[in-house]
């Protein structure tokens, strides 16, 4: 007779559902070491976006991204400067939404994690910044 | 022969619960880890006492 063993098996069942439970209706896995340097990243870059998003150069885009809303602010010879910061700060969001996708064990949520950071990212945008909404760049 | 058929049965439904579950994305624990991470990146907690002042308005005119 076995029977204590399935219990066991039961009882296991039960613990492990709960932990799923939690993870799924609680918070999300977001203290990886992964995330943690892009995290970093992303605020060592901060410093040099922060003028650029409160000047207006650039808004935050719908898609969860960063992009030029007018460049003709910049001086010409900053420029390329400006596109450069642009396109990592983008490689690191991707990699950012991404890696909680994965550290969730759902690579699939990749795209939700997206739109759910491009929603706060315009709602958390201080006043004066430009953000997409709807087609169209307005200011906050 | 039936309690060990229950208790198979009883593993089944459990696990399969575990799967519902997972299968939807948990928006409202997305958001709060958005916050978080947004709020770190932006340093946005520092920011409310330490540059409490924007940098000089109406000066661009």
């Amino acid at each position: 007779m076995n029977a204590p063993k399935q219990i066991r098996a039961a009882l296991g069942a039960v613990l492990m559902c709960f932990a799923l439970f939690a993870a799924a209706q609680g918070d999300l896995e977001i203290n990886t070491p992964a995330i943690a340097a892009i995290k970093q990243s992303m605020q060592a870059r901060h410093a040099q976006l922060g003028p650029l998003f409160a000047s207006g150069a650039i808004g935050l885009s719908r898609d969860g991204n960063v992009a030029v809303r007018d460049a003709s602010g910049v001086p010409l010879a900053q420029r390329a400067q400006v596109n450069a910061l642009i396109s990592s700060e983008n490689a690191d969001r991707a990699a950012l939404y991404r890696e909680i996708a994965r550290a969730n064990g759902r690579p699939d949520w990749e795209s939700d994690v997206r739109a759910t950071f491009a929603q706060r990212w315009i709602d958390r945008a201080p006043a004066g910044w430009w953000v997409q909404r709807n087609g169209g760049w307005s200011q906050k | 022969m039936m309690a060990r058929l229950a208790l198979g049965a009883a593993i089944v439904a459990i696990a399969a619960g575990c799967v519902t579950i997972n299968i939807y994305f948990p928006a409202a624990a997305a958001e709060k880890a958005a916050d978080r991470i947004i709020e770190e990146v932006w340093q946005l907690r520092e920011r409310e006492g330490a540059a409490a002042q924007p940098p000089a308005e109406g000066g661009a005119k």
